[in-house]
């Protein structure tokens, strides 16, 4: 992290990940002249409108206008402005994939997404305002990272990196407030590099986003009833902390990912494919809204049906237990 | 300033020989947008050889004025251009669509010196520079940008978010041009959709509207100079255009949107343009 780059907010444990990261983000402004903030009509919503109050001549709200949103965010970066652009997921993922893709990830541009109510989080908005598709859209772009902070926490510190990542770099929230995972920013969060947040030996839950919260809930519980659970943070999807991925399956032979997003295209998927690539087999599972237009409701109330609480969760690891492992302890003769 | 007979004569024989460097790369490249490459270029001639601040030599010098090309399939004349200009070799446009060849059809930004702006999607570049405009001014920089559409893209919403943006900014640092061909991929605009009247359509998002001869240096000029000196909205030259301008063949012809030339064609090509420069002079 480069120096000055730091950042503090009071009772970070109580607030969502929006409020974080737009206190973060003002906080940020003050030692990055070249800031400029963005938003499509959303500076309350986002909560970057937090920066926009302490900073109003680095501001610009483009109105109901995304697509413009993201080409005017390449003019900025390549007028010397560092853009921090901020909407919903559904709107910045699939309205502007193509200004995202073609204006600022094709020319490497220095923009730094913040896109909220990701997955099901606004879940009473119904399908036009939920995104499920994005992480599959965003780690198709070359040249874009894609993070998914697991808490408010986790959120500062991945803006903070972002800010000192070159390049494009995609930020997942959500809309409301999750229980932290995180009790201190200092944990050593670093782009690429996922969290082991409970070791284990039987099954790993590979997560991230608020669904890292429900793993470590499931963990608990299923810790009781004897089995070795270990817990995953995968924060960064793209690029994929293979070592970690490969380490999980020679030691535990038992994966599950956990996600809010459709189970096509997302963490699981690049978790599999890093799985697939190893030569090394696994018994395997994706969690998370299997291929469908999500229902209406709460979002827990969502992560429930689709079976990816900690309720869901402990299910499919009960399942996943019963499926009989080869026994293989040479690793060796495998590609 | 008007610009002075002696300068238009230059232009006109810079525009003569980036119409053939347009053909002989279009020959050589096996096929490219020639019919917008030949309508715009008197367009990007009067900006790059009297009023754009560039130096070839240092294509990224900080206070450059920006040209962001949004019809990015004129990339072929917008080549021609900057190879005339001296910003890279132009020899190299010989490779042009070539497998690994840094000039593809639509320039990129990373790879073509004096290209400002990766486009070719249509309805990008005017978002873009606005983008840039709005940075120059929040820098309190003085360079100006320069973007050149097409007519047809215009039917594209973002060029129409991009507008009310630029107006609602106030960017007399931002001068864009509509190269009015009245031809898209199908067929005439016109029969297609309706772009007319574009003056109003861009004069009710708040713009100051000129509509020139987009083939007449003297014109170009005058408005080009008169929008430098329009203060606190953006201004629009709307350039009456003729795709595939001086090749007979090509003129107001929508099928020569993209083509390629056999030898034979290239040399009629040739002769359409030597004929129509011993008219104008050039």
């Amino acid at each position: 992290m480069a120096e000055g780059m730091t950042w503090s907010v009071l009772d970070g444990d109580k607030l969502t990940q929006a409020e974080i990261y737009g206190q973060v983000l003002t906080q940020l402004g003050a030692t990055n002249p070249r800031l400029v903030a963005m938003t499509a009509d959303l500076a309350k919503s986002t909560k970057i409108g937090a920066f926009g109050d302490k900073y109003p001549d680095r501001f610009i709200n483009m109105g109901i206008a995304e697509n413009s949103l993201f080409g005017v965010a390449a003019g900025l970066a390549m007028a010397g402005w560092k853009p921090v652009v901020s909407t919903f997921a559904v709107f910045a993922a699939l309205r502007s994939a193509e200004q995202v893709r073609t204006d600022i990830c094709y020319q490497n541009l220095d923009v730094k997404i913040i896109a909220t109510h990701a997955g099901i989080s606004f879940g009473q908005a119904g399908s036009t305002h939920h995104c499920t598709e994005d992480i599959a859209v965003m780690r198709s772009f070359a040249n874009m990272t894609v993070i998914v902070p697991a808490d408010g926490i986790e959120t500062g510190n991945a803006v903070v990196a972002a800010m000192d990542h070159p390049g494009p770099v995609y930020i997942r929230i959500g809309r409301g407030f999750e229980p932290p995972v995180n009790t201190t920013k200092d944990y050593g969060f670093q782009i690429g590099k996922a969290v082991t947040m409970k070791d284990g030996k039987d099954v790993t839950l590979i997560t991230c986003g608020v669904c890292v919260g429900q793993a470590m809930r499931a963990a608990k519980v299923l810790e009781t009833q004897g089995l070795s659970v270990r817990v995953i943070n995968m924060h960064t999807i793209k690029p994929i902390d293979r070592d970690i991925i490969i380490k999980a399956v020679v030691e535990t032979r038992r994966i599950i990912t956990v996600e809010e997003h459709n189970t096509m295209g997302g963490l699981g998927s690049a978790v599999g494919e890093v799985i697939v690539e190893s030569g090394k087999a696994c018994a395997f599972r994706k969690l998370g809204v299997p291929d469908a237009f999500a229902i209406v409701g709460y979002p827990e109330d969502l992560y429930n049906h689709y079976k990816f609480d900690a309720d869901g969760i402990i299910e499919a690891v009960g399942a996943l237990m019963k499926k009989e492992i080869e026994e293989d302890e040479n690793w060796d003769d495998e590609t | 300033m008007p610009l002075t007979a002696e300068e238009i004569k230059t232009m006109q024989q810079k525009a003569k020989d980036i119409r053939k460097s347009i053909v002989d790369i279009t020959f050589t490249a096996g096929g490219g947008h020639i019919g917008g490459s030949l309508s715009q270029t008197d367009i990007l001639v009067a900006l790059y050889y009297r009023y754009m601040n560039i130096d070839p030599k240092n294509p990224r010098k900080e206070d450059r004025d920006r040209m962001i090309l949004s019809k990015g399939h004129g990339g072929l004349g917008w080549a021609a251009v900057l190879g005339e200009k001296g910003y890279f070799d132009k020899a190299l446009l010989k490779n042009f669509n070539k497998t690994g060849s840094p000039f593809g059809m639509h320039l990129d930004s990373l790879k073509v010196p004096g290209c400002d702006a990766s486009t070719g999607s249509l309805g990008h570049g005017l978002a873009i520079a606005v983008g840039m405009a709005i940075g120059a001014k929040k820098l309190k920089q003085s360079w100006r940008t320069y973007c050149v559409m097409g007519d047809g893209e215009c039917c594209e919403g973002s060029v129409w978010e991009a507008a009310i943006i630029g107006a609602f900014h106030k960017l007399d640092n931002l001068t864009a041009f509509v190269d009015r061909n009245r031809l898209m991929i199908d067929g005439p605009t016109e029969d297609i959709t309706q772009l007319d009247s574009m003056d109003d359509k861009f004069k009710a998002f708040g713009w100051e509207v000129l509509h020139v001869d987009g083939h007449d240096f003297t014109a170009l000029g005058g408005a080009i100079e008169k929008a430098m000196a329009i203060k606190d909205k953006p201004t629009v030259i709307i350039c009456d255009t003729v795709k595939g301008k001086c090749v007979d063949f090509m003129e107001n012809e929508y099928k020569w949107h993209y083509g390629g030339l056999d030898s034979d064609m290239r040399d009629k090509a040739y002769t359409c343009i030597d004929t129509y420069y011993d008219k104008v002079g050039g």
